[in-house]
This record gives C-alpha cells, structure tokens and sequence, in this order.
C-alpha cells in the first residue's frame, strides 16, 4: 500500500514537471494553457490518490473525493475562462491556421 | 422541491468534509438550513426518476472514457513538450453540439478542454469554438466529429 502510494506521488509530481516544462517551452498563450491544465489535472488527481492510498481511512477518503471533484470541475472552466480573456484582449497568436472566432465576428 | 435537493447536496458536502458523527448531523443541518434559504433561487437542480440512472450512467460509462482520455491527453502533452521541435499546427476551429442544456454543454466543454490537444475558448448556443493544438479535419463537421464525436454520444444518452 505505501509502495503504490509512493508510485501515485512519483507520477503526480513528474505531470506537475511535465506541466511547468510545457509552460516554459510552448511558443504561444493558448498551447501554454493547453499542456498547463492537462497536466496539472492529472497531477493533481494522481497526487490526491496516493494521498488516500498513504492513510486509507473513510474521512480522508471522502475529503479527497470532495477535491477531485471540485478540480475536476474548476480546472478546464478556468483555463476556459484565461483563454477567452486572452482572445478578447486581442492578444491572438499569429501562428493560427484557421480562426473560427474571427470568422464569426465577421459574418 | 428544490429546497430539498438543495439540502441534500449542501449536507452530503458538508458531512463529507467534516465526518458522520451526530454532533456534525446536527451542526450541518442547521448549516445547509441557512445556506439554502439564501442560495435556493440561484440553484436549478431538477431531480425525477430517471435521476439514478443517469447518475449510473454517468459514473460508469462517461468517467471510465473520460479519464482514459485524460492520461492519453497527459501523454500527449508529455511527447510535445519533451520532443526538441515542438510540432505545432494550431487554430481555433467551430464544432456544432447537439446537447440542449447548460449543464450537458459544460461537461462537453469540460471534456473537450481536458482530452489531447484542444482547448474549449466559448459556447455560444450550439456551437463551441475550439483551440486545437493539431488542426485535422478540413471542414467544420470533420472537426465535430474528430473533437466533440466520443464524448457526444455518451453525453447525449445523459444530459437533455
């Protein structure tokens, strides 16, 4: 049980890598939020799992349903919301093949 | 009846945080109580008897997909960032949704923003406008199908 705790940690931690290093390397706004939630997601979900695995008593276990949930349900509304102040505030990346929200402003 | 399904959601929430013992019963329903009153016309949870099997639904046939999706978009990332030219061929691209209500268009949104390389900017009635780290498909309806097909169809048999 701690063994596969310590694993669920180990791969938590490398996602949350993974997720910073994508930060830092992707050339544009909407590819950094991109690889910054997706990563951070599952980071966090493998992180809370090994969490529960370390102590698996019914009143951590609940509390940390409770945290996914709410992450999984927070996360993408708030990149969401980052993406669309960021194409709001004409910050538009100029390496996009196809841009449906202009089109639409345009019809 | 919506004081109640209101009710119920805040006690289940508050008794999962704090634990089932009776002083936390008591102390959480006079809570969730006041909460109510003042929270009840923001809140629109209807509730009929098709509930529990959408619920069922939902946790066992949407979840299972959704976070298989969830680990290959991770993967994906993974392979982007640590490739030494990242292959990139952006865009923001239109997909047409057959859900009808706001909660189905979430969770579609939610489950678009979070499988591999595409990101859900707005929902604007039937449509949700997408930014895709690899743009495929040539025409709009390609692109629904490539982005939006897998999840529509679960989603669909679930939400309205």
């Amino acid at each position: 049980m701690t063994i596969a705790s310590y694993v669920f940690l180990i791969i938590g931690g490398l996602f949350y890598l993974l997720g910073g290093l994508g930060v830092l390397r992707m050339p544009d706004t909407f590819n950094r939020i991109q690889a910054g939630t997706k990563a951070t997601t599952l980071g966090a979900f493998s992180i809370l799992i090994g969490v529960a695995l370390a102590n698996p008593v019914w009143s951590w276990i609940s509390k940390i349903i409770i945290i996914i949930v709410f992450i999984i349900i927070s996360n993408p509304i708030g990149s969401s919301a980052i993406a669309k102040a960021t194409y709001n505030s004409k910050n538009i990346p100029d390496n996009l093949v196809q841009d449906a929200l202009k089109e639409r402003g345009e019809e | 009846m919506k004081y109640v399904t209101t009710f119920v959601t805040l006690l289940l929430i508050y008794l999962l945080l704090a634990g089932f013992t009776v002083n936390e019963v008591i102390l959480g329903s006079i809570v969730s109580a006041i909460l109510t009153i003042i929270l009840v016309k923001y809140t629109d949870f209807r509730i009929n008897w098709k509930f529990p099997i959408k619920l069922l639904k939902f946790l066992f046939i949407y979840i299972p997909v959704f976070i298989w999706k969830l680990i290959l978009a991770n993967l994906d990332v993974a392979r982007r960032v640590l490739s030494p030219k990242i292959p990139l061929n952006p865009g923001i691209v239109k997909v047409k949704t057959e859900l009808k209500g706001d909660l189905g268009k979430l969770t579609l949104a939610n489950s678009i923003t979070l499988t591999p390389g595409t990101l859900s900017i707005d929902v604007e009635d039937q449509y949700i406008f997408v930014h895709t780290v690899d743009v495929k498909g040539k025409s709009d309806v390609e692109n629904t199908a490539n982005i939006a097909g897998p999840f529509e169809k679960i989603l669909g048999g679930i939400f309205d």
